[in-house]
């Protein structure tokens, strides 16, 4: 089947068949590895993308769902050359160590932070509990999502990339 | 994981779907597909369609009508989260849809597909069978209500026939002086429920007028403990009393042993969860 999907703003087609699953369609047709397949049973969050903004767990959703929708990857939060909010206080408060669950977690983050800038502890715990960490590096994950709303506020100049 | 080959269609009316469901042999509905489309990717099914029905106008929206909540089909369970009117006026539906699944899976899963997929350790069955809710099924043929619990009929499945899809799920309005609660045992989030539990309420003056209870993962679908509610109905609420309904509904419940539990102590949850549920519904019931 044709399709075509907005990926990280640029409109890309594909000729798939109809059980290809998203993170596959994402990963080997689109090349954009960024997003991961950890668990394929829709448990660890790893292969999270944002579907028209919204959090998705691209391995429980087939490719042809996202015909002619907009579906955004870690490799497009950043604009140009500079990383989003979220990347930087990724960054600065080590919210990652072995960085597999690290683009679902931060797409899981941006998402949270456009309908609640100001998160509270429990707000970012209960937004990234379909997410895992099997590192279980949860508290700098929690104080990276609460950093970038500080960043994206403007109360913290973001550090130099 | 990938699933067997199936054919994909991708209607774009109601008339269309029922037409196609009407017309293909093993065809599926894709909703939200947070549990066919692992079932498919297990191969625990392996139909030979897809309709996916994501694009049909008119199955989505939470609205009052008359004496009536319609939750359309295409509902996602982040969506009765969202809803001001679900959380003012329909306690046991806001307190269940936080506890379903993980935040990411709620934003596709649907309150339809997760009634229509019938797991007995699904939440929104018990939540519908303690409100009294139906289903409205739609096919080539017709239109029919169904009471809910004449839909749920054995683990995953349901009255529904091949050619018809679940359109809407209808809940009754609430009396003015109503409490629910869900209590939910999880291991950790995303699980299904070990045991869970859903009880509603509505206070005549001093007394109990309706109540309704459902109960998730211990039997062969939900289960209504029937007994526990008419042993509720017209008497004064005490503690006695709910710890009378929870044995009531504990003794209805059918748990079996596994991973999660004993079947022993998931009975015992049941008599706890029960009687927690009533306290707290009740108390809520008379505060509104």
């Amino acid at each position: 089947m044709k399709i075509s999907v907005k990926v990280n703003g640029t409109e890309r087609t594909a000729d798939v068949d109809p059980r290809l699953l998203l993170v596959h369609l994402v990963r080997e047709t689109f090349g954009l590895t960024g997003t991961h397949e950890g668990c394929d049973t829709t448990s660890c969050g790893a292969c999270t993308v944002l579907l028209d903004g919204t959090p998705v767990k691209s391995c429980t959703l087939f490719g042809v769902q996202a015909d002619g929708r907009e579906v955004t990857t870690v490799e497009g939060l950043m604009t140009g050359a500079e990383l989003d909010p979220v990347q930087v206080a990724f960054k600065e408060e080590h919210g990652l160590q072995c960085g597999f669950c690290t683009s679902g977690m931060m797409l899981v983050g941006k998402a949270l932070l456009e309908r609640n800038p100001d998160p509270s502890d429990d707000d970012v715990r209960w937004a990234i509990s379909g997410n895992i960490c099997r590192c279980t590096g949860y508290m700098n994950i929690v104080k990276a999502i609460q950093l970038a709303a500080r960043i994206k506020a403007g109360a913290t100049e973001p550090a130099k990339v | 994981m990938l699933p067997a080959p199936f054919e994909y269609h991708r209607p774009s009316s109601l008339e269309e779907a029922v037409q196609l469901l009407s017309s293909l042999d093993e065809a599926k509905v894709l909703a939200g597909g947070q549990s066919l489309i692992p079932l498919l990717k297990f191969r625990f099914a392996a139909p030979a369609h897809l309709v996916d029905v994501n694009r049909v106008p008119g199955l989505d929206g939470i609205k009052e009508e008359g004496s009536v909540l319609r939750i359309g089909a295409l509902v996602r369970h982040n969506e009765i989260t969202a809803s001001d009117l679900v959380s003012a006026r329909y306690p046991v539906l806001a307190a269940a849809a936080p506890q379903i699944a993980d935040p990411i899976v709620r934003n596709l899963g649907t309150v339809g597909g997760s009634l229509a997929h019938a797991d007995p350790a699904g939440d929104w069955g018990a939540v519908m069978l303690a409100v009294g809710a139906s289903v409205v099924a739609r096919s080539a043929r017709g239109e029919r209500e169904i009471p809910i619990a004449d839909f749920l009929q054995d683990i995953f499945t349901t009255a529904l026939s091949s050619d018809e899809i679940l359109t809407e799920v209808r809940v009754p309005a609430p009396a003015p002086r109503t409490g629910g609660a869900y209590l939910k045992l999880e291991r950790k989030v995303g699980d299904f429920a070990t045991v869970a539990a859903a009880v509603h309420v509505s206070m005549d003056d001093g007394t109990i007028g309706r109540a309704g209870i459902g109960l998730t993962a211990v039997g062969n679908k939900n289960i209504e403990p029937a007994e526990a509610e008419s042993a509720l109905a017209g008497k004064e609420p005490n503690e006695e009393l709910f710890a009378e309904a929870g044995r009531l509904a504990a003794t209805a419940s059918n748990p079996v042993t596994d991973v999660r539990g004993s079947a022993e102590y998931k009975r015992h949850v049941v008599e706890v969860f029960v009687r927690r549920g009533l306290a707290r519904a009740i108390e809520m019931a008379r505060e509104a």
